[in-house]
């Protein structure tokens, strides 16, 4: 376009851009940003602008919103725009609300209408740009004003309206699923809509419906079958092929769906075998839109009632990938052979090298995808591996994200797995020490939970983990700066068990406590869990009928601590004081030893409150009103209740809401007994007091959630002896317990020998380092390569019969599928976009080889770097580095049009260097007319070539 | 679902963002920041995906620019960088061999284009030629001297 024509816009918008592109630091930028700013500001408030100055001011805005800055102040003269009649005003209005506004922006309400009006128009193009904004703007209270407007639209004469109508109720349905419940059957007649566009948009409402439920669309797997059978055949107009494949993006989407509606449902996944296998056939493996579509179609394997067949199928595309070079497609592998090894796992052990290298690899992203796969296929044999592999992966890694979600896998494998108490206290001590304060505090929680309920074999083995837990923690003590959840930790279970098998004394225990205090004064949360672990030794001594002396530094403690800013702090070292002078029977029944594991019942009524209420009221107090009874209040945390009642409620309320009710005094007395007993009171405001001021030491972060009542698991007991309720069935799965002296024999345990002589053969040439086959082995059970060391054999348990049948069909099924694959010609082109010169799509080249190319190479000088720098001396680098890569060297032979990326010989000759020049010369672009036409018009506009970055004038499709 | 697309030069400079959840300025900034930073110093062999804040996002790099997409766990990453494409090759016959300097002056024009590739976070049309018709019946209307050279009826 802007080639022939030009870029319409006024001199001083171009300038703006230009400058913007020749800024060299974000400080320049943002002062012309700030500049430009003040200029919009004025301007756009001048009376009687013509609109095409109005749309330009608009696209102004856009463009210093996109940069980052913000243009609210012109978000109202956007909104004015979609008023107008022009359609090229309105659209502009449109898109630049629908860039600027979110769905919760108060100036919405003036655009309803408008959309509205639009929405009904007898021009089809107002009614697309009203759908477009319809998406982007409307909540779920603005549904209801357009949803029948665009139930109507689902019936357009016009294709793009329906399929834009389409997506609307999708969003609609995204939004508030219960607007458009009565509407979900136009879904399924828009199914059979006679445009493949609306029907492939209808496909997108579909998936998620059927993901949310199953059983309703069971009826439409036949149907959903036989388009993709006609989609596979090539019945769709040639104009939904993409590089030659037929309506990639539809077959994409169907077998999602397929995949939903087969999972576990073996008469609707017979129904698919058929036209899955067909598409394996059919896909070009040598083009990436074919491997995505491939990879979708493992997915749909794995997921629905497995087919030999079509395991063998997957398994051979999974091995393509795997040997494939490009990391994509490695990548896919990795992910396509996790999902399939939950059904046949004996398929991991032919790519046990290929899986090593990924995990050595130097991509990041490869490394994590290959860690995740190996997560899925832990078992107790080779959960040592994997767990220090993970660990030694997060200790390198920055990204807090990911450092949580690997620490906690970590835990979650080593509770499930663990071969011995002492890998289990090792491998959690190594996680928190590197996770630090990262791991979950429920994390934290189960550890403790686990260290006191022990793995429930025997009493012997429960006390040698608290002896190594404790022994193990002594040790750590001595690191210089651990972080606040381990602390916690360590000081409860030093406090439980730190002199429960005598091995150490109890002023040595508390010695250490007392400089874990020290050391961290800072942390208040952790000066709470030492003192109350003083609080248990010592208990624990005076019951055991044995002198207490406190040690001096101790007493030091206790003397700030009593008079500490923290209440919680202070509470606790009171406590202390009291349990130290009582006598031993009187401690015993305080605190009995090793109770921690008790249930101890919450009255949740508060029944025992009862009569106070009863005197309060006889007093003359007001009665509680509960919460659902109460309008109006100021409801701080249970917002989403409110959300979600005025969904239902369907309308916009323009009603004043009504004024709070003077309920205050009922509460006071409530407030006060709480502070001072901590009792749970059902009143959310004070909840969330409660938890500030008193600090509970735990998971109460998440105290202002938005559940009413108290949340008890998981949270420190604040009376009695320090314990943690009972797991919910909610605070998870890692309450239950392993049997961990068993042995789990698993399917892939059992390797299978054939399969893997086939494969040794195979890869026998290639050279195998010998840490690596060490690895395999310890990975996947000791079978790597061509050696039968007796380590395999111990694992081969029983190499059951039908695998070793099933290894002959699949080598059979392999050789017909390459031959048949060799049969197969590529199709002819059948890309029709009229053009003559069609070229970039070159449908002969392989888009993954093309995709490499475009990549510059590694020696280029970053010139994200030498950006801020002075200005042309230091590009001169940049710009012979970019013109250093020889065509054949990047790109790939096959693609007719390398050279156009330097088509622009004016430029270059301006740019100067004779080795540009000779490069220009032998270039021909693909279509040198345009570029020079483009090239004249910017030096007309005056960004010359000199400008920092000559990647600006490259086509972007080589 | 796509969550947004960002298209970022190698310079870092934003050329053309597109947000389909709601994303406060101040998190929009932070994002193109974090992802930047990323992406651009990822070597050329390397896979085009990224992990990030538990999403992955797709990227593929034209000439020096890099179009990037953020997407669910659970979506299929190499259908997504066919969409890139699909929507570079759709632009580079509007633009008649696009380059970042066509999206540079034009990026409200790209927005257009992308508004009939992408709706609410999900591919729209797969076929060029339809999205190719209707950007085309919009030029026309809209009587703006138009640049619409590769693109035919027919």
């Amino acid at each position: 376009m802007g080639s022939q024509g030009g870029f319409y816009q006024s001199k001083e918008f171009l300038d703006l851009v230009k400058s913007i592109g020749e800024a060299r630091s974000k400080a320049e930028e943002d002062r012309i940003v700030l500049g430009e700013i003040e200029t919009l500001k004025r301007r756009i408030s001048e009376p009687d602008i013509p609109k095409r100055k109005m749309k330009e001011y608009i696209i102004r805005l856009v463009y210093v919103e996109m940069l980052g800055h913000d243009a609210s102040f012109g978000y109202i003269h956007a909104v004015k725009m979609t008023h107008d009649n022009s359609l090229l005003v309105k659209r502009t209005g449109y898109l630049a609300v629908t860039l600027f506004l979110n769905e919760d922006h108060d100036l919405i309400i003036l655009i309803v209408n408008t959309i509205q009006k639009d929405l009904t128009s007898d021009n089809y193009l107002v009614v697309c740009a009203a759908l477009n904004a319809v998406c982007k703007l409307i909540n779920e209270e603005t549904i209801p004003a357009v949803l029948p407007l665009v139930v109507e639209l689902l019936a357009h004469p016009k294709e793009a309206v329906r399929k834009k109508a389409i997506m609307a109720l999708h969003r609609f349905y995204q939004k508030s699923p219960s607007s458009v419940s009565h509407l979900l059957s136009n879904f399924r007649k828009r199914l059979c809509d006679n445009d493949p566009g609306v029907m492939g948009a209808t496909l997108c409402p579909l998936f998620e419906l059927i993901t949310i439920d199953v059983n309703s669309y069971k009826d439409l797997v036949m149907s959903f079958v036989s388009i993709l059978k006609q989609v596979a055949e090539r019945r769709l107009p040639k104009a939904y092929d993409y590089h030659q494949m037929p309506a990639p993006f539809i077959q994409i989407k169907l077998l999602k769906i397929l995949a939903l509606l087969g999972s576990g449902d073996k008469q609707a996944s017979e129904n698919m075998y058929a036209v899955v296998g067909d598409i394996f056939k059919k896909c070009d493996s040598s083009s990436n839109i074919g491997n995505a579509v491939l990879y979708e179609c493992i997915c749909c394997v794995s997921t629905i009632y497995s087919n030999p067949k079509l395991l063998e199928f997957a398994a051979d595309a999974i091995s393509r990938f795997l040997k494939s070079d490009s990391h994509n497609l490695k990548y896919m592998g990795i992910d396509a052979l996790g999902r399939l090894i939950k059904i046949s796992p004996e398929i991991a052990e032919q790519h046990q090298l290929a899986v090593i290298d990924c995990l050595e690899d130097p991509d990041d992203t490869l490394k994590r995808k290959t860690l995740e796969l190996l997560y899925k296929m832990t078992k107790s044999t080779n959960v040592e591996v994997i767990v220090d592999r993970m660990i030694d992966y997060m200790i390198n890694i920055n990204d807090n994200h990911y450092k949580t979600e690997i620490a906690s896998r970590c835990v979650e494998l080593a509770e499930q797995f663990a071969p011995s108490n002492q890998w289990f206290i090792q491998t959690m001590n190594k996680v928190f020490m590197h996770a630090g304060d990262l791991v979950n505090t429920k994390v934290a929680h189960n550890l403790m939970r686990l260290i006191a309920e022990g793995f429930g074999e025997d009493d012997d083995t429960d006390s040698q983990l608290r002896s190594s837990a404790v022994e193990s923690y002594l040790h750590i003590l001595g690191e210089s700066k651990l972080p606040s959840v381990f602390l916690q930790v360590i000081c409860w279970v030093l406090g439980e068990y730190g002199t429960a098998d005598g091995k150490y004394s109890a002023s040595y225990i508390t010695g250490k406590l007392c400089d874990v205090a020290e050391a961290y004064s800072s942390d208040e949360t952790v000066k709470a869990y030492a003192v109350t672990a003083l609080t248990k030794i010592y208990a624990f001594e005076i019951a055991a009928g044995r002198k207490v002396d406190m040690l001096p530094e101790c007493q030091s403690l206790m003397e700030e601590f009593l008079a500490s800013h923290s209440t919680d702090l202070q509470q606790r070292a009171y406590e202390l004081q009291a349990v130290i002078g009582l006598d031993a029977h009187a401690v015993e029944s305080i605190m009995p030893s090793d109770a921690n594991c008790e249930d101890i019942e919450v009255d949740k009524n508060l029944s025992f409150l009862t009569g106070y209420i009863q005197d309060s009221i006889e007093n003359g107090a007001q009665p509680y009103i509960p919460e659902n009874e109460r309008s109006g209040m100021l409801k701080i945390s249970n917002f989403r209740n409110q959300d979600h009642h005025e969904t239902s409620a369907h309308s916009l309320r323009f009603e004043a809401y009504e004024l709070p009710k003077q309920t205050v005094q009922s509460r006071i007395p409530l407030t006060s007994l709480a502070s001072t007993e901590i009792v749970p009171v059902p009143e959310p405001i004070y909840v969330r007091e409660i938890y500030q001021t008193t600090t509970v030491p735990s998971a109460s972060s998440d105290a202002g959630s938005t559940e009413l009542k108290l949340r008890l698991d998981g949270v420190q007991k604040k009376w009695g002896r320090q314990t943690h309720s009972p797991a919910t069935s909610t605070s998870s799965s890692t309450s239950q317990k392993t049997d961990n002296g068993i042995t789990q024999v698993d399917g892939s345990n059992t390797s299978n020998s054939r399969t893997l002589e086939t494969y040794d053969s195979r890869k026998q040439q290639v050279e195998i380092t010998p840490e690596k086959q060490k690895l395999a082995a310890s990975l996947f059970g000791g079978s790597s390569k061509s050696e039968k060391k007796p380590a395999t054999g111990h694992k081969i348990s029983k190499p059951s019969s039908h695998i070793v049948e099933r290894s002959h069909v699949r080598k059979s099924s392999l050789e017909i599928a390459s031959e048949k694959k060799a049969s197969i010609q590529p199709p002819p082109d059948l890309l029709d976009f009229g053009e003559p010169t069609v070229n970039s799509a070159a449908p002969s080249v392989d888009p993954f080889k093309e995709l490499e190319g475009l990549l510059e190479p590694t020696t280029q000088v970053d010139s994200a770097e030498n950006h801020g720098s002075t200005a042309a001396a230091t590009k001169s680098p940049d710009i012979m580095g970019l013109y250093t890569e020889t065509p054949a060297g990047i790109y790939n032979k096959d693609d007719s049009d390398i050279l156009s990326g330097l088509s622009n010989p004016p430029v270059r000759n301006m740019l100067g260097g004779t080795r540009s020049m000779q490069v220009a010369q032998s270039s021909k672009g693909r279509n040198l007319k345009n570029s020079l036409e483009k090239d004249a018009l910017v030096r007309q506009m005056g960004v010359t070539p000199s400008s920092p970055n000559p990647n600006l004038f490259k086509d972007l499709l080589g | 679902m796509i969550h947004f697309v960002l298209l970022i030069s190698r310079q870092g400079k934003v050329r053309l963002t597109k947000w389909y959840l709601p994303y406060s300025q101040k998190e929009r900034t932070k994002v193109i920041r974090e992802l930047g930073g990323v992406i651009l110093s990822r070597g050329p062999k390397l896979c085009n995906f990224v992990d990030w804040r538990g999403f992955k996002v797709v990227y593929k790099r034209y000439a020096s620019l890099y179009f990037c997409m953020c997407i669910d766990q659970d979506d299929n990453e190499l259908e997504v960088l066919e969409i890139i494409h699909h929507f570079v090759e759709i632009l580079d016959r509007y633009f008649g061999s696009v380059c970042e300097l066509d999206l540079i002056f034009n990026f409200h024009k790209a927005y257009y284009i992308l508004d009939e590739l992408l709706l609410a976070g999900e591919l729209q049309e797969s076929s060029k030629k339809t999205v190719a018709r209707l950007i085309a019946a919009q030029v026309f209307c809209l009587m703006e001297p138009c640049c619409f050279s590769g693109f035919t009826f027919q």
